[in-house]
């Protein structure tokens, strides 16, 4: 990067310091602009420094999306609250089947947290906006005072484009419909929980934390009326199944042993008295599709890297009470409520 | 997930299922109490009452330590935490338990009590190390089983001089409970033909405490572990009991439970605790030697010594069943606020908050069944 004459001292990376001049609007919030976010998210629209981002969409129908995030600890195994804030943004726009296009990115710092931290995790932010191809293309910097804030929150905004022909709405699920699962449930609360403070336990979880927009192209590609699409994020599979049921106004039926779950998430949640349904994904998406493309889609799904442990668990019934019940393991049968109070604050 | 997956095999569990529908008599009821909410919490969460024949019922107990907690000691923790402005560190279950005037832990922590949910009473120390100029009060509440690590940590404290830690001490104890139940069973209150015995709790006091219930009372016990196969065989001991005519303790979970227990971890408790005369329990009353309470040696670290409150007599939500319920007598839909407007996320009642609790299971595992469809799982046998 060109040294700037504004700012004769570099920001220091190694020990500074977020401050409230920060967020002032003046000088040292060009500095940090300058220095910190351009240097890692580099979007020509961007780097052209105005306060909006112009471009020419291309036709079709839009979406658009926004997520805030304040999760905590804001570096975690797979992952950290800048790449989470990319990808967590680019599947709310995906579950409708579109492509997303650009990214806004709203940073709330708090006085006193590293600069060092700050860009590790910006730098995070415009690797995972890169891998994705998905641009950030505006931002906005605020500063709270120390004690108001925790470190930093990031809220990301994103567009996209919705293929012609493609109608993806938690409304759609119909009785007799099939309902899969693109891989393995739990994993992201896990791993949120193995590094949180108060918990010393050491696990091998990773968070499963990823930008599913591919995954959904191959899929619509492969069965375009795919019904329903989501990420079962807070609240986990059975708070997305019972969103579902309840918008369509139809009755889920699932067999809890096709349900994938990792030996070790299983084991932690069995120490935490927790339940994988419930546990939060980042990485995942639930599908509700037709009956006699259920097959195709499946076979799609498991040639993607992000869908190899896809699995159908179960199916879409008729139910005036729109109830998801359960195929226990053992051989009985209980209803999956949605989740009650809150299992684990701030996951995402 | 190995050792675990083991107890809850399904071939093994229709086995189970059709060795009692053949060996239960079909001319009389097996009406058995698990005491635990623990083995409530199983039965829903595995479907094992669909498992079993219709004259064969479980009867849900008192056991979960969150429910027989009276109001008033919630209160009491409130209060610690606002009027002496100390930081109060206490399992999450506790948090949504309804206070007086429709209060909480939890919204007493939104109003800007400093209280804070943990996972272990090493948390509670390490905050206490962590904040010297803090007082930090841990709300201690369960059965025998938890015990042990609050006796750890008080014996921490005391050998690190760790000044600014103390305990407001809520341990109760089965027996006692056990005791009240059945003294006022019959047709006035719950009529029980078994008991499935607390098993973590035995493998602490061992299973010769529950011998009264077999000798005084008549009524057979098997401790009873956990697993939704545990509560299964278990079941199908009472059975035979019953149907031979014995009357005994037997004990199921012997891969934990001994008759002796855990002598080690009995001598802990009587250095750190000594037993209170009575103890209040949400339903039961005030139970004579049912309570635990800090040892005289131990005194500087009660946090009911140190931080004198005043509360005022708790008052309890009309219509609200939870005593009922926690003695038998009554089950969930009995009650008038259950499902409406009482709810896990609204809970009027104590029995509605932990997942060990009658209603809470209920709801969470079995409420359409209560309105509508019939056991899905008991057809397929």
């Amino acid at each position: 990067m060109t040294s700037d004459r504004r700012f004769p001292v570099r920001l220091d990376l190694e020990k500074g310091a977020v401050d409230m001049s920060h967020g002032s609007g003046g000088r040292a919030m060009a500095q940090l602009i300058g220095e910190l976010f351009q240097r890692y998210l580099d979007h020509e629209l961007l780097i052209l420094g105005n306060d909006q981002a112009l471009f020419t969409p291309p036709p079709g129908r839009m979406v658009m999306s926004t997520d805030g995030h304040v999760i905590s600890p804001l570096f975690f195994p797979g992952g950290d609250i800048g790449s989470l804030a990319v990808h967590g943004t680019i599947n709310d726009v995906a579950m409708s089947g579109a492509r997303p296009l650009y990214l806004a990115a709203g940073f709330i710092l708090e006085e006193g947290f590293p600069l060092g931290d700050l860009a590790r995790i910006v730098a995070s932010m415009a690797r995972a906006a890169n891998a994705a191809g998905v641009p950030v293309v505006t931002g906005d910097t605020k500063v709270v005072e120390r004690g108001k804030g925790d470190g930093v929150f990031i809220t990301t905004t994103g567009i996209g484009v919705v293929p012609e022909g493609i109608l993806i709405s938690g409304d759609r699920a119909e009785p007799g419909d099939v309902i899969l699962v693109s891989g393995s449930m739990g994993d992201h609360g896990v791993a949120i929980l193995s590094k949180r403070e108060n918990l010393g336990f050491e696990t091998e979880i990773r968070s499963d934390s990823a930008a599913l927009h591919e995954l959904v192209a191959t899929m619509i590609a492969a069965v375009p009326d795919i019904h329903c699409l989501r990420d079962p994020t807070r609240g986990g599979l059975a708070t997305t199944l019972n969103e579902l049921a309840h918008q369509s106004g139809v009755g889920m039926q699932i067999r809890e042993d096709a349900i994938p779950v990792r030996a070790e998430v299983a084991a932690a949640c069995e120490l935490l008295g927790l339940d994988p349904l419930y546990v939060a994904n980042e990485g995942k998406l639930v599908a509700v599709c037709p009956r006699d493309q259920a097959e195709r889609l499946v076979e799609t799904m498991h040639g993607h890297a992000l869908g190899a442990e896809s699995a159908i668990i179960g199916e879409v019934v008729e139910d005036p009470h729109r109830f998801v019940q359960m195929e226990t393991g053992f051989g009985g049968s209980r209803i999956v409520d949605w989740l009650a109070g809150e299992q684990l604050p701030r996951i995402c | 997930m190995k050792y675990i997956d083991e107890f809850r095999d399904k071939a093994l569990a229709r086995r189970l299922a059709e060795t009692i529908a053949a060996e239960a008599h079909p001319g009389r009821d097996y009406r058995l109490m698990e005491f635990c909410g623990g083995h409530t919490h199983a039965i829903f969460r595995y479907g094992v009452q669909h498992l079993m024949p219709p004259n064969l019922r479980f009867i849900h107990g008192p056991g979960c330590p969150v429910c027989v907690l009276p109001m008033a000691r919630i209160d009491h923790a409130i209060a610690l935490a606002t009027q002496h402005d100390v930081t109060l560190c206490t399992y999450g279950d506790l948090m949504r338990v309804p206070a007086s005037e429709r209060k909480s832990l939890l919204k007493a922590k939104a109003e800007g009590a400093d209280i804070r949910m943990i996972y272990s009473t090493q948390d509670v120390l390490r905050i206490a190390r962590e904040n010297p100029d803090r007082q930090v009060v841990f709300f201690a509440i369960g059965f025998e089983t938890t015990t042990p690590p609050t006796a750890v940590a008080l014996k921490s404290a005391r050998a690190e001089g760790l000044t600014n830690f103390s305990v407001f001490c809520n341990h109760v104890l089965t027996p006692s409970a056990l005791q009240t139940i059945l003294s006022t069973a019959g047709p006035d209150g719950v009529q029980l033909d078994g008991i499935l015995g607390p098993s973590h709790v035995s493998t602490l006091i061992g299973s010769r405490p529950y011998r009264f219930v077999a000798e005084q009372f008549g009524v057979p016990v098997v401790i009873a572990g956990f697993e939704p196969l545990d509560v299964m065989q278990s079941a199908l001991m009472l059975v035979r009991q019953l149907n031979e005519g014995r009357c005994e303790v037997e004990n199921q979970y012997t891969r934990a439970v001994s008759e002796e227990g855990n002598r080690k971890a009995q001598a802990l408790i009587d250095e750190v605790f000594r037993i209170r005369p009575e103890f209040e329990w949400r339903g039961l009353g005030f139970l004579p030697n049912s309570a635990l309470a800090l040892a005289d040696a131990y005194a500087d670290l009660d946090a009911e010594q140190r931080f004198p409150v005043e509360i005022a007599p708790a008052k309890e939500i009309k219509g609200c069943e939870c005593p009922a319920i926690l003695r038998g007598v009554k089950t969930p839909t009995d009650c008038k606020l259950f499902g409406k407007p009482c709810t896990p996320d609204n809970p009027m009642g104590s029995c509605m908050v932990s997942s060990e609790g009658a209603c809470a299971a209920y709801w969470s595992y079995g409420r359409f069944r209560a309105s509508s469809a019939q056991p899905q799982a008991a057809s397929r046998l």
